[in-house]
């Protein structure tokens, strides 16, 4: 599979996550976004941002769990709940949004 | 996961025996990630190095030029997963020439001594 | 508290048998398996570290693995005790735990 970006063609895997990380460019998560009708808010970039640079730093995505609780940390506790992440995110905060961001699925997401 | 199901069962306690290097086998890579996943359930983790284990561990892995991933950087990753604690053995280290300092990650070292008591510890030993 | 460890490399290609011995002690048996099995021979350079191992914890080997590779019982350490199949299942329940030195 491939998703059409700024006029490139970037492959993706059968579920539509990017093949390559390096791939990435804002317009990647516009384009993946406009696929599902949802719309893109600050409040889904800070998710995006946050999951990119966590991968930076750890080399994984995080569990939905990790993921919750490290967002309540460093963006706020009201931030920092499944019912934020879902409403947001409502494919569920790490595969839909780890998607968006050109992650891997998260480790032990099936 | 079906919480019902789990209630009444017992949290078994599983040790991660680790002991050979990071990027010759694959072996501390899917050590690594069976920990992650096993953090969706509810049990009590914790990871033991040994021998060439301890090299897992070691800071400033810089394996891009071996084109690997560089997963020494989820270590730091584990306290968040609830991965109790990191045992490395003394001896290990030393015979390598490697002190704490050269680690990656706060280890509790423990000497070789004490490895029997840490496994008699443990339900289940999974050993990479 | 006891632990079975199963230890399947030959001695004379990996050191899983030396590292596995130096953190066993009492209450602990190990079986030898697959290519360890020739571990368990009486007349191998290993024999006198086997011996005094066994005086701690209790040694068993897998004898279709022995018998694959040309040896009978009559060859093994005096004490090391050979097991079938049955046998290896016995041990793992008669332990608390299974360590697999691999």
């Amino acid at each position: 599979m491939t998703i059409e970006v700024n006029g490139k063609s970037l492959d993706t895997d059968e579920e539509g996550y990017l093949a390559n990380l390096s791939d990435w460019e804002p317009e990647v998560a516009s384009a993946m976004a406009e696929i599902d009708e949802c719309e893109l808010s600050d409040n889904h970039w800070e998710v995006i941002n946050f999951l990119r640079d966590y991968y930076e730093e750890y080399q994984i995505a995080p569990a939905v769990r990790v993921l919750t609780k490290a967002i309540g940390k460093k963006l706020g506790k009201d931030k920092g709940s499944s019912k934020y992440l879902y409403e947001l995110y409502p494919y569920g905060p790490a595969k839909q949004a780890c998607k968006y961001a050109g992650l891997p699925k998260p480790t032990g997401c099936v | 996961m079906e919480d019902e199901e789990y209630q009444g069962g017992e949290v078994k306690k599983f040790l991660y025996v680790n002991r050979r290097q990071p990027h010759g086998t694959v072996y501390a890579l899917e050590s690594l990630e069976t920990v992650l996943i096993g953090a969706a359930f509810d049990q009590d983790v914790s990871m033991l190095f040994i021998d060439d284990g301890v090299y897992q561990l070691k800071k400033e892995q810089a394996p891009e030029g071996i084109e690997f991933k560089n997963f020494s950087k989820t270590y730091r990753a584990l306290e968040m997963y609830d991965v109790e604690k990191l045992f490395v053995e003394r001896e290990s280290l030393e015979e390598r020439g490697l002190a704490v300092d050269d680690l990656l990650v706060d280890v509790e070292v423990i000497p070789g001594s004490d490895v029997k008591a840490l496994v008699d510890q443990h339900d289940v030993i999974l050993s990479f | 508290m006891s632990t079975l460890n199963i230890v399947n490399k030959s001695p004379f290609e990996k050191r899983s048998l030396e590292q596995c011995l130096k953190r066993i002690g009492e209450g602990d048996s190990v079986l030898l398996i697959e290519d360890a099995s020739v571990s368990a021979l009486s007349k191998t350079a290993y024999a006198e570290q086997l011996i005094s191992a066994s005086k701690l914890s209790k040694f068993y080997v897998l004898k279709p693995d022995l018998q694959a590779r040309g040896f009978s019982e009559e060859s093994l350490l005096d004490s090391i005790e050979s097991v079938d199949y049955d046998g290896f299942v016995n041990l793992v329940v008669t332990h608390d735990r299974v360590h697999s030195w691999l």
